[in-house]
């Protein structure tokens, strides 16, 4: 079920014209596409990665596709397909709005895979950022099979921890995908290790304590928890860390990426598509945002 | 009178089996290990538990009364029932017993404010009197469509120095109530603790919650056995989150020969499909931090439910009933508006009680197992609440009133 996705993973250098790390053992599929390629390809050129987010289904199925692809036309290194559901609770008013005008339109679990298959067409790793219970409601076993289907890269879980996470650790493991769990500026350092050490492609840093959403400033223990991230991580781990929440400008992108590896962005991106007062407008709008965060992680 | 909590369950983890846990996000993991360590050393401290002991007596009301209803048990099979008057402690109902002690734990770990989520607006009632008596902040999240169905109580929790705050997203009752008190949490978690009303979320609130009510049977089952010099035949509760029932089953739990009967609220019918019947409907999932029973689609999304009972319009419930439910030690049947409306009234009419209406789906309960129980039986019913707070909807359900509120 690997050979397509292997094959095409291969015969595509990549944007950088860069030939892709070379795979370590036996698991060529992990080094083809997960998270991590796309930071080791922006390490390689002395820059930050740009991580964009945007759920499935919104503004509209096509309209989510179309957007998310014109994020990864203007700079995104990586993108994560939001699964829309109905009790968002780490998010924000313009997450929430997002999510729910894309659960009114009719998203479905079935039409995330779409979504993820066509955006992974696009040769970016892709990963889905879901809440656990649709997961959990799929079958774990069955969601990793069909999201390694679809070309996903793997998962961004931002209300399953490490001690509720056992099936999951098997799933990913069984079908190759990244797994990326938060961290906060909360968490104690034994758990900074714990954490760090299950994560595949990268780790999730939130910058504050609070819901997604855009905010004026970077909070300012954000560098100090990348810095005890990257401390509690066993020697020679060379885990990436994407630090998310908050972040809205290019401004704060370069500032972001001159202490995290990566640099993500969600609410910024979804509040164009909601301004705007048409799609084509929208699209403009998250080009001209793209361009500017991706200018951002480049300072 | 004591607290102390005999812990089969849950695991060092919060597992009751297969449910409870832990699913929330990281940034709370500090704060849930917090509230866990300052409780566990709260309840080994005999002055904790002293100054929790205090309250209930001298302020909340406690002993509550097991009153005797004859004339209505003539309506349920001839039953002995036995009424667990929680409606008659500080504030209207059972949940004062919960927020006392959190309201303490509170002051224990340093914090200066509480936040809490309300349905029918008893939780949150509680919780602006414990904030108020202790000298703490206090922000309420409600839905707005409860604010509507239970605006005196609005005003009691503002009356009391609360900042009530409407919720507008998703159905705007209890479930969305709880999703915005989670997001105020996670932003303020360094001053504020979340003061859960109810047996559910992340461990080690089902645990906790739990062992503050579990006062409730603790009494219930002293009491019956002064009065009738044995246990009951049935223990009898409503179900939304669980809390009453929880604290009314859980004393009962190792004496084998009590049945255990939950009522969740079955709004229109089960069949409907617009109901708030967890455990009778649903299926397990993970909701609010909690791997239990709930209320879902083929996707995963939560359904809405419907009650016309605030209290009891929650689409998930406490995992030890889910655990309690797959064991079979207790039993779990659905109650419609309608039945419990007839119980609300019909207590009223027989006993000079006025329930709370989510009380009235343990009354309805009642009527429907009596028979089966058989004449002379002894049946414990949790009176969970009063129903002054009911007035409006049981005068729109009956007739009471003409539409502009002229008495007809």
């Amino acid at each position: 079920m690997s050979d397509v996705r292997e094959a095409s993973a291969v015969s595509d250098p990549g944007p950088g014209g860069r030939s892709e790390p070379v795979a370590q053992g036996d698991d060529v599929r992990e080094a083809s596409r997960g998270a991590a390629t796309a930071f080791e390809k922006a390490r390689s050129e002395g820059r930050g990665t740009l991580v964009g987010y945007l759920p499935a289904g919104f503004p509209s199925y096509e309209g989510a596709i179309a957007a998310a692809t014109t994020m990864v036309e203007a700079g995104c290194d990586i993108i994560e397909v939001g699964l829309p559901y109905t009790d968002p609770l780490m998010d924000g008013p313009t997450i929430q709005d997002a999510v729910h005008q894309a659960l009114t339109g009719g998203i479905h679990v079935a039409d995330v895979f779409r979504t993820v298959e066509a955006v992974a067409a696009t040769g970016v790793p892709t990963l889905v950022m879901t809440y656990w219970n649709p997961v959990d409601r799929y079958g774990v076993d069955a969601f990793a099979r069909d999201l390694a289907s679809a070309g996903g890269s793997g998962l961004i879980t931002p209300d399953l921890t490490p001690e509720e996470a056992g099936p999951w650790l098997a799933a990913s493991d069984a079908h190759s995908l990244d797994r990326i769990f938060l961290v906060a500026l909360s968490s104690t350092d034994e758990r900074l290790a714990a954490i760090t050490d299950l994560c595949r492609g990268f780790v999730y840093a939130a910058s504050l304590m609070g819901v997604t959403g855009a905010r004026s400033a970077v909070d300012t223990g954000a560098a100090r928890l990348v810095e005890r991230t990257r401390n509690a991580m066993s020697p020679g781990a060379s885990l990436p860390i994407g630090l998310g929440l908050g972040v809205s400008d290019g401004t704060q992108a370069a500032e972001v990426a001159g202490f995290a590896d990566g640099v993500i962005v969600g609410s910024a991106f979804i509040r164009r598509l909601l301004d705007a007062p048409s799609p084509e407008e929208g699209l403009d709008a998250v080009r001209r945002l793209t361009a500017e965060l991706a200018e951002g992680v480049r300072r | 009178m004591t607290i102390d909590a005999t812990r089969g369950v849950p695991d060092v983890s919060g597992h009751f089996g297969r449910f409870g846990g832990r699913f929330a996000p990281e940034a709370l993991m500090a704060a849930l290990d917090e509230l866990t360590t300052a409780y566990d050393t709260a309840m080994r401290d005999p002055g904790f538990r002293a100054e929790l002991d205090h309250l209930l007596a001298t302020y909340a009301g406690r002993p509550s009364l097991l009153t005797e209803a004859k004339r209505f048990g003539e309506h349920a099979g001839g039953v002995r029932v036995l009424l667990k008057r929680e409606d008659l402690n500080h504030t209207g109902s059972h949940k004062i017993n919960n927020v006392l002690g959190q309201a303490l734990l509170t002051k224990r770990m340093g914090k200066t404010r509480v936040i809490a989520e309300t349905g029918a607006g008893q939780h949150g009632v509680a919780t602006a009197t414990a904030a108020a008596l202790l000298g703490l902040d206090c922000t309420v999240y409600m839905g707005e469509v409860d604010t509507v169905r239970q605006a005196l109580n609005v005003a009691r929790m503002r009356m009391l120095g609360a900042e009530v705050v409407p919720v507008t997203t998703g159905s705007r009752t209890l479930k969305d109530a709880c999703n915005e008190a989670f997001r105020d949490w996670v932003s303020t978690v360094d001053d504020t603790h979340y003061c859960i009303g109810s047996t559910m979320g992340p461990h080690p609130f089902p645990m906790m919650v739990r062992d503050f009510q579990r006062i409730i049977g603790v009494e219930a089952r002293a009491q019956t056995l002064e009065l009738t010099g044995r246990l009951p035949d049935a223990v009898v509760a409503c179900v939304g989150g669980g809390s009453n029932a929880m604290g009314a089953f859980h004393a009962f739990v190792p004496d084998t020969d009590v049945r255990l009967y939950g009522f969740e609220a079955g709004g229109g019918g089960v069949g409907s499909g617009k109901h708030a019947a967890t455990l009778v409907g649903g299926s397990v999932g993970v909701i609010h931090g909690m791997r239990t029973y709930l209320l879902q689609d083929d996707d995963g999304q939560t359904l809405e439910t419907h009650s016309v009972s605030a209290g009891l319009d929650y689409p998930g419930v406490g995992p030890e009933h889910s655990w309690l439910h797959d064991t079979g030690r207790a039993t779990y049947q659905a109650v419609t508006d309608a039945e419990a409306m007839d119980a609300f009234a019909l207590l009223c009419r027989t006993e000079g009680i006025i329930p709370a209406i989510e009380s009235a789906h343990a009354l309805a309960g009642t009527l429907k197992i009596g028979p089966e129980l058989g004449e002379g039986a002894t049946v414990v019913v949790c009176l969970s609440g009063r129903g002054d707070k009911d007035m409006h909807t049981a005068a729109e359900w009956f007739g009471l009133v003409a539409e502009d509120g002229d008495a007809l």
